[in-house]
């Protein structure tokens, strides 16, 4: 039986003159999003709206125990609503639903009982989703929106892989940020006028990217490096992690590894696949599905080949390398939340050499319990010179003491580090290993 | 000369090390809190004395430092890693290091893998904890350690954090128990917390150290750990000292340290705390206030001992409160003092006195409520007992007879309901998760060197409260910790936990949205809103302005007087003048045999040969053998089970196969077990759960959130393990069976993944795992993929032998649901018959488990309620639509049980709840709205390992005595 059909439809006269709302993720990948969607036609904007109000907002309205990354894409929601900011009258709210055995399939749900506890029960949410849940009049993911998000999820995994492997280095401060701003508005721009998202100019932006990336000057140091890995949301969202990525490279002067969006959505797609190897289901979303693999692969062979031609820093695993890599150690069957795509992710960065990572989840995730604790002690058998620690994030934790288990983890990095290379961390080394080696 | 500086939760250390690394100097203070003026006198003190003026390195280490030194331009080390430093220093040949501190455990493997654990934010502090602990047994930390010494025996203790222990550790010092069992008890506990939290699966062997506070003052709390470990750990010389010498040790570059601690004085913090509005802007506002209460006043009378007059009992957990009214309602005489761990010794006093006071006073009738009710009730002959919530509504109704909203924080506890039509119509109650609220701004008055009174009188005017979230306690613990870190004063500490105490009863009890919502006339009542600055925090909250009773926390023994009146009795059978001089009162401890729970029972007999069992988990030693079995569909589960447990194996089996029961195998027991019969296999179950299956596996446990049912399956592997079985079975089932209820058929996510955390962290030696991901739904595809498992490992196997099984195991289950849905509905049918109401406890199939339900379905039943699972009713509505995505097998029952119920007025819904569960936190919601559209009570109860059912029996109690009244009120 489905779920009441009571919601508010986004209409297509809504289309002309609502502003959509968008809660914030990531802000380089969403950034580009943002305006795929302008170009498409809607109003929309990114929401920037942090700090305890956006908690408070959310602690009031979604139930407490309810997983730490609903309650603040909801807080933030309901908070920019409350702001004045926006007619409430004229403005609709745009969510992801990807389905599945975790409870954040029911974010939407939760976000629509929370607007009619807040008043605000007229305003229209928007299902994003491929699968065609929920049909609104006004909102149709066309497949060259289609096209331009994977585009953007593209573009934005590569900045980001490229940020992250320069900022700690950079010899002019805030020279990395910029070149990220500035790929991110002319791309941005592209897209508006329709280019920037077909192979080729794929291809060529790519290269482009690693090239000016390349170019950037870099001081030869030597840095601790640190994986960030788990729960989507938390891993992501600077609001949700309290700035976890500016602590590790601004406050402690580590360099910082975050796998990218696009593995996220390889493994949505490959879930089908491995339903149907172990259940047996369906064919044609398995053959559909295989399409989209497939195009995800030549996606991911042009960023791992424009990095590893143009620049001298580390390119990711593919997708099936890391899928391989994390065999024997968590079945592929376990596929709610991250499932084992998180476990995967760990493996690949202590394949890399990062052996040092955070594991974070939203207090009580039900599925970190398994693929991120639950899979800490069988990777130190298999790895035993990984270092990882697991962090809980939820509203009542405090950065206190999430930034001390760090300091234990990065403490125990820089022992071994010294071990390893006498020199001092922070030191310059010698020319030939000044930049982080492939 | 090297110094390290070691700022923790709640005390500061410091070493000073000469060139040859001797320690020339220590210091061990408390900081209260006054980090950098301490900080600074203490390096002051060091320049003077032992540097004269030479420089020195100087590094901070320990919670509390971390910021602060960097801020300074100190050196800062992480304090588990200066212990590591100071110990491959100091002393070079141990293996493993534990050490507990003010609010950390931390266990240091010393090896190569050099592996370092903390506890989670989630488990609290061991100091704290212990500190905590003994002020409730109204002892010091080494007084405490002097009463383990003595222990005869053991309790089980929740030891997770403060608040749970202090749920278990409370009804037990209200029960009498000796003092010396519940000290040993609590340090017992610590010792469990640490193994079970941080080992990991690890195995703590070779050469132990001990350090920090608790293990280097506490001697008992070193043997207890001995014991649990098997060993006898080593605490060293220094033992305090360890992260101030690692810090030491760490030192490099010199500077003359006055300048270092000048920096240090001159630290203002960061102001990087969030702020709220004061309390009060000025003082007239504050006059304002206090003028506005001071108008609900009780009527107050003499005590005229020719008229009958009517007592009243609160016996609370922590307090006990007396009121005595006559015929007009007029409060003549009162009491409210600590229970002192006797409530007993309490009653007896405030009667002695009351008499010879008043040697001619005629009680009509007398009442009693609260957690001691039942005790105080046979202690004293008194006439009636009613639940907590019925006696505060009665008294609330007595001041404002309109009231819509009555909210009570006690010490221990905060009860909250809301009224329509005069009756009963919700209630909240907190969880153990986070109550201790008005006893929390007790122990932490204390432990920053206040009284209670004092430190609440500070907050009304501190100029900006420190924002420290709606959290459990412990949280709040290091919410104030950072607050005190970014240098928050004293006054604005105090009022932030005011506002969050407020904050934690609206919004993670009453779970309010708006003040529209609670109704207009509210009551406040309960000993914490006697603080002006909660009271105000609440009224600012909620932005109405509420009754608070001068008498609020009397409120309880206010209304169980009026109880009293309202019966309409001449004479009391409470004990006379005569009768109380020559009461006796005497305990007794024994271990109940009559089911495996074994409670600990303490008897308490009273002169005249009365007698009163407490610590019973169910009615059986009191009602005899078979008490809440009858007319209780789960103990029909149990019984089906235990007799498919013990079947007869077959001759000569092929292999013995291990089934834990727990999670997905406990529904589907009789399905596996015809299908590895049915190929001539013998299976082994682990039978049902008790604590020591917990204790058994606690050691493997790598996350210290999941819930409890899952923690169980450790221990349930090991015990098959332990019975050498050849194989367990244990498969990962995304999928349930699809009951097409809703939207898909999941397992949450730990139900259907839990076996590959078993498998990554249990040492399996030689025995098989045998955890393949399957799903029931498409039986042919089912079929080729067990054939297909268990060919890998016995190759003899035939597809047509496999095909066999299934259909077997497929029919078996039919029975085992066929038969229960057949007993539901004849238990349903003859409460019906007999006019007894029907409770639907609804839960997860493995709730039916002796040791994860505690026993609630026995205790539903003793009340005279029949007991049906959720499956029993969920067949019985048409899908439905609801408003969350309805994809849980399990879940999908509860939301149809919840439906169907709503029809029925004999019937109740009561949900179980597993503490930590992510999927709970959306069914809760959804139970409750389908319920209450429907205009039911709902009833949640959250279980974890806790095993105290005092505040369940509240619970339960409180919605029997509202369904009754609401039927009273309509049929009148």
């Amino acid at each position: 039986m489905p779920v009441k059909n009571d919601r508010v439809p986004f209409t297509k006269a809504m289309k002309k003159d609502y502003t959509v709302l968008i809660p914030m993720m990531l802000p380089i990948h969403f950034e580009m999003m943002k305006n795929v969607l302008q170009n498409e036609g809607y109003r929309v904007e990114l929401l920037q709206n942090t700090g305890p109000s956006v908690v408070e907002t959310g602690l009031k309205y979604v139930q407490n125990d309810t997983c730490y990354p609903a309650l603040l894409v909801i807080g933030q929601m309901i908070d920019a609503l409350n702001s004045g900011r926006y007619d409430v009258e004229r403005t609709a709210l745009i969510i992801t639903q990807t389905g599945g055995g975790c409870r954040a399939s029911n974010y939407i749900h939760l976000l629509r009982k929370a607007l009619k506890k807040a008043g605000y029960g007229g305003v229209p949410v928007i299902s994003l989703n491929p699968a065609g849940l929920e049909r609104n009049p006004g909102f149709r993911l066309t497949l060259s929106m289609l096209h331009k998000f994977i585009a953007a999820a593209i573009y934005g995994d590569l900045m980001m892989l490229l940020q992250n492997q320069t900022r700690p280095y950079e010899a002019q401060p805030g020279a990395a940020q910029a070149l990220v701003s500035r790929w991110t508005a002319s791309l941005s721009a592209g897209f508006n006028r329709g280019v920037g998202y077909r192979r080729r100019e794929i291809d060529e932006n790519l290269r482009k990217i690693c090239r000016d990336f390349a170019a950037l000057p870099l001081l030869p140091l030597r840095k601790v490096k640190v994986g960030v890995v788990g729960e989507i949301y938390v891993k992501y969202s600077a609001l949700a992690n309290n700035g976890l990525e500016n602590f590790l490279t601004e406050e402690e002067g580590c360099e910082v590894r975050v796998p990218g969006l696009m593995g996220f959505l390889f493994y949505c797609c490959d879930n089908r696949l491995e339903d149907a190897r172990l259940y047996g289901s369906h064919r044609f979303t398995a053959w559909l599905t295989g399409f989209l693999l497939r195009y995800f692969e030549r996606m991911e062979r042009s960023l791992i080949g424009a990095v590893r031609e143009n620049t001298p820093f580390e390119a990711p695993m593919t997708f099936y390398e890391m899928k391989d890599a994390v065999k024997g150690v968590i079945g592929y069957g376990t596929k709610m939340g991250e499932g084992w795509l998180l476990t995967g992710e760990m493996v690949e960065l202590i394949r890399q050499g990062v052996q040092n990572v955070v594991c974070t989840q939203p207090f009580g995730c039900l599925p970190n319990h398994i693929s991120g604790k639950g899979m800490i002690r069988r990777l130190r058998n298999l790895y035993p010179e990984s270092n990882i620690v697991p962090i809980d994030y939820d509203p009542g934790a405090t950065r206190v003491n999430q930034e001390n288990r760090i300091k234990l983890m990065l403490a125990m990095a820089r022992e071994r580090m010294e071990q390893e290379h006498p020199e001092r961390e922070g030191e310059a080394v010698s020319v030939a290993e000044a930049v982080p080696a492939r | 000369m090297r110094i390290g500086l070691d700022i923790g939760s709640t005390t500061m250390k410091c070493v000073v090390l000469d060139g040859d690394g001797t320690v020339v100097y220590r210091a061990y203070e408390r900081h209260y809190s006054e980090i950098t003026k301490k900080a600074s006198d203490m390096l002051g003190a060091i320049d003077r004395e032992v540097l004269r003026g030479a420089p020195a390195s100087l590094v901070i280490s320990g919670s509390a430092g971390m910021g602060l030194a960097e801020s300074c331009g100190i050196p800062f080390v992480q304090e588990v890693y200066a212990t590591r430093v100071a110990v491959r220093e100091l002393a070079p040949w141990a293996d493993v290091v534990i050490e507990l501190g003010g609010e950390d455990a931390k266990i240091l493997f010393m090896d190569r893998t050099a592996e370092v654990r903390m506890n989670g934010s989630c488990a609290g502090g061991t100091g704290a904890f212990i500190d905590q602990m003994a002020s409730l047994l109204k002892v010091t930390p080494d007084e405490m350690n002097g009463l383990a010494a003595n222990s005869r025996r053991l309790y089980t203790i929740a030891s997770r954090c403060g608040v749970f222990a202090k749920s278990d550790v409370q009804p037990l010092i209200n029960q009498g128990a000796h003092r010396e069992d519940i000290a040993a008890s609590i340090l017992s506990a610590v010792v469990n917390q640490t193994i079970a939290g941080l080992a990991q699966g690890r195995k703590i062997e070779g050469n132990v150290l001990y350090l920090g506070g608790p293990l280097t003052f506490l001697s008992q709390l070193r043997a207890s750990f001995d014991r649990a470990l098997g060993l006898t750990g080593v605490c060293p010389e220094n033992s305090l000292y360890f992260v101030a010498l690692g810090a030491a040790c760490s030192g490099r570059e010199e500077e003359p340290l006055a300048e270092a601690a000048k920096r240090l004085s001159a630290y203002r913090g960061e102001g990087r705390a969030s702020t709220l509005p004061p309390l009060f802007c000025s003082e007239e506002e504050y006059l304002e206030f206090v003028e506005r209460h001071e108008k609900s006043r009780v009527r107050r009378g003499a005590l005229d001992v020719s008229k009958p007059v009517y007592l009243g009992v609160d016996a609370g957990s922590t307090t006990i409160k007396m009121a005595v009214i006559d015929g007009e309602k007029r409060l003549v005489c009162s009491d409210y003092q600590s229970n002192n761990g006797s409530p007993v010794l309490m009653v007896r006093r405030f009667l002695t006195d009351l008499y010879e006071r008043y040697p001619d006073i005629r009680i009509a009738s007398a009442a009693v409520t609260g957690y001691g009710e039942e005790l105080i009730k046979n202690a004293f002959g008194m006439d009636d007992g009613l639940v907590e919530t019925m006696a505060h509504f009665t008294a609330a109704r007595e001041f404002m007879p309109e009231v819509d909203f009555v909210i009570d924080i006690g010490g221990q506890d905060i009860k909250c309901f809301k009224i329509k039509n005069g009756v009963i119509e919700n209630i909240f109650l907190n969880e153990a998760c986070s109550s201790g609220c008005g006893s929390f701004l007790q122990t932490f008055a204390g432990a920053l060197g206040y009284k209670t009174e004092d430190f609440a009188r500070l907050g009304l005017f501190g100029d900006a409260p420190v924002e420290l979230g709606s959290r459990c306690t412990v949280f709040m613990n290091s919410s104030v910790k950072q607050a005190q870190k970014d240098g928050a004063s004293i006054e604005n500490i105090s009022a932030g936990l005011s506002v969050s105490v407020v904050k934690n009863a609206l919004y993670k009890v009453i779970r309010v949205s708006s003040k529209e919502s609670l109704g207009r006339n509210i009551v406040v009542q309960g000993g914490t809103f006697y603080n002006d600055a909660v009271l105000r925090a609440f009224e600012k909250e909620m932005g109405c302005e509420a009754v608070r009773p001068d008498i609020a926390g009397l409120m309880g023994a206010y209304g169980a007087a009026l109880h009293a009146l309202s019966k309409g009795r001449e004479k009391s059978t409470i004990l006379g003048p005569q009768e109380l001089r020559d009461f006796t009162h005497e305990e007794r401890e024994t271990q109940c045999g009559l089911c495996s729970n074994h409670c600990r029972l303490t008897v308490n007999t009273f002169g005249g040969g009365k007698k009163y069992i407490s610590g019973n988990k169910c009615e059986r030693p009191i009602k005899g053998k078979n008490a809440g079995e009858d007319g209780n569909l789960y103990a029909e589960k149990r019984r089906y089970l235990k007799a498919l447990m013990e079947k007869e194996p077959p001759r000569n089996p092929r292999a013995r196969i291990g089934l834990p029961l727990g999670l997905s195998l406990y529904e589907m027991a009789p399905f596996w077990q015809a299908f590895f019969e049915t190929l001539g296999f013998e299976t082994v179950f682990s039978g049902f759960a008790d604590r020591e299956t917990y204790l058994l596996g606690q050691g493997t446990i790598p996350s210290d959130t999941v819930c409890f049912p899952a923690k169980l399956m450790h221990g349930q592997v090991q015990r098959l393990l332990d019975r050498g079985v050849d194989a367990v079975f244990c498969p990962c089932m995304t999928y349930n069976f699809d009951e097409k209820k809703g939207d898909n058929h999941f397992n949450c996510p730990v139900v259907a993944y839990y076996p590959e955390v078993l498998s990554a962290n249990i040492d399996w030696g030689d025995t098989l795992f045998i955890a393949d991901y399957i799903d029931v739904n498409r039986k042919r595809h089912f079929t080729g993929k067990m054939t297909e498992i268990l060919r890998r490992y016995f190759p003899g196997l035939s597809a047509r032998e496999v095909k066999g099984a299934v259909e077997a195991a497929f029919a078996a289950q039919r029975r085992y649901r066929e038969e229960m849905l057949r007993r539901g509905d004849e238990i349903i049918q003859r409460a019906r018959a007999r006019g007894r109401p029907i409770v639907v406890l609804a839960g997860r199939p493995y709730h039916i488990d002796p040791e994860v339900s505690h026993g609630i379905d026995k205790l539903i039943a003793s009340f005279g309620a029949a007991v049906v699972s959720e499956d029993a009713v969920a067949d019985r509505v048409k899908p439905f639509a609801t408003s969350v995505l309805n994809q849980w097998t399990y879940h999908a029952r509860m939301y149809a049980a919840a439906r169907y119920v709503g029809d029925f007025p004999d019937m109740q819904l009561v949900q179980l709840i597993s503490f930590g569960c992510g999927v709970d936190a959306i069914t809760t919601d959804e139970v409750r709205e389908i319920l209450e559209s429907k205009g039911k009570i709902c009833t949640q109860i959250k279980i974890d390992e806790i095993t105290n059912l005092g505040a369940v029996r509240i619970r339960l109690r409180s919605l029997f005595a509202a369904t009754e009244h609401k039927e009273g009120s309509l049929c009148r």
